[in-house]
């Protein structure tokens, strides 16, 4: 499955990673970070939306060792941040989209207002199709259900394609196995 | 035909922009992959049994949408009139104070031209898809439902930023891309309210889900505190999983893309940035929806998921593109939609654009008879307003056998002093439009009906009668030879029943529904007074008379008790080349053997290919012939004659043509051919004037003599 996902997401100018444990993909991220040259600076944040990926993790240090890293994301902050990072709950294979609850609006600041978004998800939850997608959500759980493929694109002027219109340019996927899934 | 609509056709002609931009497109190609390993026919089945079901029940989904949709938070306006779903969203803005407002995409927003009177109301709304904001800083109209600002060069679009920013910009798209989003940005975040469309209206669920690429759907749904979703009532679905087959669908067709970037499925208001509830607002607008499902011909109509594939095939359209149809929805389903959301006579000019190729019928994900239903546009307008005289007329003299046969018998005589070698290459006057890029076939000096008494032809018991058709019998008689010798060589003796006349698709596809059923009644009992085996056609427009229309023309025509005769005949009928194919596989006919004879390409002339279905019949025994095929680019794109399209539509006519001729020549074949005798007067008339070595011949001529 993660394989076709690959493939696919790829094909649509994601660039798709994999790491099997937790702390493997927080280095990865890390990387990112610093290769992109976040600082503490409007422009150059990067926000990190609440996620189960979080979960025990010491993030008032990775705060403090990463300047520019919000762990906050607010209207402002995202707007000013050039990184954006949440947890996606699911993948779809056949077309290597992204899908989560964004019920809670800062997962859509810290995906839609940045120039990079980088999805982690659970290498378990990549499900075959679309299909499969709505059988699990729900839409008495999910008020915003986000389904993400690709970074933001048009062809609106002479049919070019031109990346990173209003949403981001890069979406940078980590499928991370340790993560389990909701499968 | 206004003489104003005459012009903006002329001037659209000029303007090749938005041509070459779709051809560098290749939209077909790119969907056929976007579609790869999908069956396409059980997807649109599927799309067209749930909207239909929901065109059904309108008024019930959409009352059962509110309820689940205000059991989740939201509110729902359902608005009957433009005016009321207008009037609501005003009477919003003042109450909540709202001065600016951000829109993403939505059509039914342009049907009503919302923005308009938002700001006859003292609100400023900006649109944000970049294609509809680069429309709104033009001050024009979408020229496509998906690429709304398609016409328009980067030149053009940098001059339109340069000015909106004040600073001189150059003409880069990914620069201009990145103008309107820094522009963009700030609007969203200044914004009262934001106003979308949406995709899809889920009954069950109360939900919308919106598509987008550029992700400013997003943001219009998600930054200011209220959200406005204007939503035609076609966009009901009863159920949550009615919107897998149409996500399915619609980007594939209408990208090319497996997915849009993105798709938001909103139920409910959730929370601002701030932390208060969101105020949403859904308004279910009718605006002639429910009057059109009660329609039985029209309500299929709003099967429509809006992909604007009709337009990406449409030959015309790729012409003329979208401003020259006058109204906000365009291309073949804008002509359908434009009659119910305006009133019908505003269609009088555009529902003759359309040629009837039926190339967007092939590809409406919505599975919906588009050519079928500017037809019964074109009929409907036709018995409110009546034909025009002149084409009144000469549909009525057609009708009359005796008096046609016998006008084009003097024809044939007139025609002397401009006639040369089979062809007219100027007419005087006011004539010669006709003449201009293409020579025009001679009337044939004995018309076959009268050469067809002079061949000799072995009995047999095996019988088939030929229906004709006009063009045979009067401008290709050697059509009909040929055919006759061919299918003796099968040992099939042909008869020719003296009192066939026109079959009536002339009738037919300009409204006149009366006189094409009065032309099938004419013909059905002189071709079954035989007790023949086959009833033979060699023209692809008579054949979809004969297998396809004659019992839905006496229906119309109010003649059904000789339904039951014309099915019997239908049942009968057969193109000549799948005969000629069929008899080959029989081993009734066997080519001679050891002929390699010359390259030729293909022509599928419109009805042939799309009405009954036969293209690989005449390859097949062409091939089997000894001719080497060589298929041209587009080989079942229109040739631009459409039987009387071509007098009235000449520049459109001829642009197809040129089209057609230039995939012709590219092939470097000595013939084209096409069992078609319109495509060929069109062809070889094409050839003839621009001086090709490219002969067009019908599939007849080409076979005679090659079997043993």
């Amino acid at each position: 499955m993660f394989e076709t996902f690959k493939t696919k997401a790829t094909a649509v100018g994601s660039e798709v990673y994999r790491s099997s444990t937790k702390s493997e993909a927080l280095e990865l991220v890390l990387s990112l970070l610093k290769k992109e040259g976040i600082q503490d600076a409007p422009g150059s944040y990067a926000v990190w939306a609440d996620s189960p990926f979080l979960k025990g993790l010491d993030t008032k240090a990775l705060a403090a060792k990463i300047p520019g890293l919000k762990f906050e994301v607010t209207r402002q902050l995202a707007k000013d941040a050039k990184i954006g990072i949440t947890q996606m709950d699911w993948g779809i294979a056949n077309t290597g989209t992204l899908a989560q609850d964004s019920s809670a609006v800062a997962q859509r600041l810290a995906s839609a207002l940045t120039w990079i978004h980088i999805a982690l998800v659970p290498t378990n939850s990549i499900l075959k199709d679309l299909p499969a997608l709505l059988s699990k959500t729900n839409s008495a759980k999910n008020g915003y259900l986000a389904l993400i493929t690709g970074p933001s694109r048009t062809a609106d002027i002479e049919r070019v394609l031109a990346i990173g219109v209003h949403g981001p340019e890069r979406l940078i996927i980590v499928a991370v196995d340790e993560l389990g899934g909701m499968n | 035909m206004t003489k104003k609509f005459t012009q903006s056709i002329s001037k659209a002609l000029e303007n090749q922009n938005l041509a070459g931009i779709l051809d560098r497109w290749n939209y077909p190609a790119t969907r056929a992959k976007a579609y790869e390993g999908i069956d396409f026919e059980a997807l649109r089945t599927q799309i067209a049994e749930r909207k239909g079901y929901a065109a059904d029940h309108l008024d019930e989904l959409a009352e059962k949408f509110k309820k689940a949709a205000e059991a989740r938070g939201a509110k729902v306006f359902r608005a009957n009139s433009q005016q009321a779903a207008k009037d609501y969203i005003t009477n919003l803005c003042k109450e909540k104070g709202v001065k600016k407002v951000v829109k993403s995409k939505s059509m039914a927003s342009e049907e009503i031209h919302l923005n308009k009177h938002l700001a006859a109301n003292g609100i400023q709304a900006d649109e944000t898809d970049l294609g509809e904001w680069i429309i709104q800083l033009a001050h024009q109209t979408p020229s496509h439902m998906v690429m709304p600002a398609l016409h328009l060069t980067k030149e053009e679009v940098s001059d339109l930023f340069s000015k909106e920013i004040k600073q001189p910009l150059s003409n880069d798209i990914q620069q201009l891309v990145k103008v309107a989003r820094k522009e963009l940005r700030e609007k969203f975040f200044n914004a009262d309210m934001g106003i979308s469309g949406a995709n899809i209206a889920i009954a069950e669920t109360g939900t919308i889900a919106i598509v987008t690429n550029e992700g400013n759907a997003r943001m219009v749904t998600t930054l200011p505190k209220i959200h406005v979703a204007l939503v035609g009532l076609e966009k009901l679905v009863e159920k949550y999983d009615d919107a897998t087959p149409i996500l399915t669908a619609l980007p594939k067709s209408a990208t090319s893309q497996l997915m849009t970037s993105y798709v938001s499925f909103i139920t409910g208001p959730v929370a601002n940035t701030d932390g208060s509830m969101k105020e949403l607002h859904i308004v279910l607008m009718d605006n002639k929806r429910t009057e059109m499902a009660a329609d039985p011909k029209f309500k299929q109509a709003l099967q429509c998921i809006r992909c604007a594939s009709c337009l990406n095939v449409c030959p015309v359209y790729r012409l003329v593109g979208g401003h020259v149809f006058g109204h906000i929805y365009t291309g073949g389903i804008g002509t359908i939609l434009t009659a119910w959301f305006n009133e019908l006579k505003t269609t009088s000019d555009i529902q003759g654009l359309c040629i009837g190729c039926g190339k967007c019928k092939e590809i409406c994900p919505g599975k919906i008879d588009i050519p079928e239903l500017i037809l019964e546009v074109r009929r409907r307008l036709a018995s409110k307003q009546g034909l025009p005289f002149i084409q009144k007329s000469a549909l009525a003299v057609i009708n009359n056998r005796r008096v046609f046969h016998s006008m084009l018998r003097a024809a044939s005589i007139a025609q002397k002093p401009f006639a040369k070698e089979g062809f007219i290459r100027h007419l005087p006057m006011f004539l010669s439009g006709l003449s201009e890029y293409r020579s025009l076939p001679t009337v044939a000096p004995v018309p076959f009906r009268d050469l067809f008494k002079k061949i000799k032809q072995p009995k047999s018991t095996t019988k088939a009668a030929f229906f004709s058709g006009c063009a045979i019998d009067f401008v290709f008689p050697k059509i009909g030879e040929a055919l006759v010798k061919v299918l003796n060589k099968a040992g099939i003796e042909v008869v020719y029943p003296e009192a066939q006349s026109c079959c009536g698709i002339p009738h037919w596809g300009s409204g006149a529904v009366e006189m094409a059923g009065l032309a099938a009644a004419h013909n059905i009992k002189p071709l079954l007074e035989n007790d023949v085996k086959y009833v033979v056609t060699a023209c692809a427009s008579c054949t979809t008379a004969l297998k396809k229309e004659w019992p839905h023309m006496l229906k119309d025509g109010n003649m059904s008790s000789l339904i039951p005769d014309a099915e019997k005949l239908a049942a009968k009928t057969v193109m000549f080349s799948e005969l000629v194919n069929k008899l080959i596989e029989e081993k009734k006919l066997t080519p001679k053997d050891g002929q390699k004879l010359q390259k030729l390409t293909y022509h599928d002339s419109c009805h042939a290919k799309r009405h009954v279905g036969v293209y690989k019949e005449p390859r097949a025994a062409l091939t089997a012939a000894g001719y080497e095929l060589n298929e041209m680019a587009e080989s079942d794109t229109c040739c631009g004659m459409g039987g009387s399209y071509t007098v009235k539509q000449p520049e459109l006519s001829m642009s197809m043509l040129k089209r057609k001729l230039k995939n012709v020549e590219a092939t470097g074949a000595e013939y084209v051919s096409a069992e078609c005798p319109g495509c060929l007067i069109q062809l070889a008339g094409g050839l003839d004037k621009s001086g090709s070595k490219i002969k067009a011949k019908h599939p007849a001529e080409l076979l005679v003599d090659r079997f043993k």
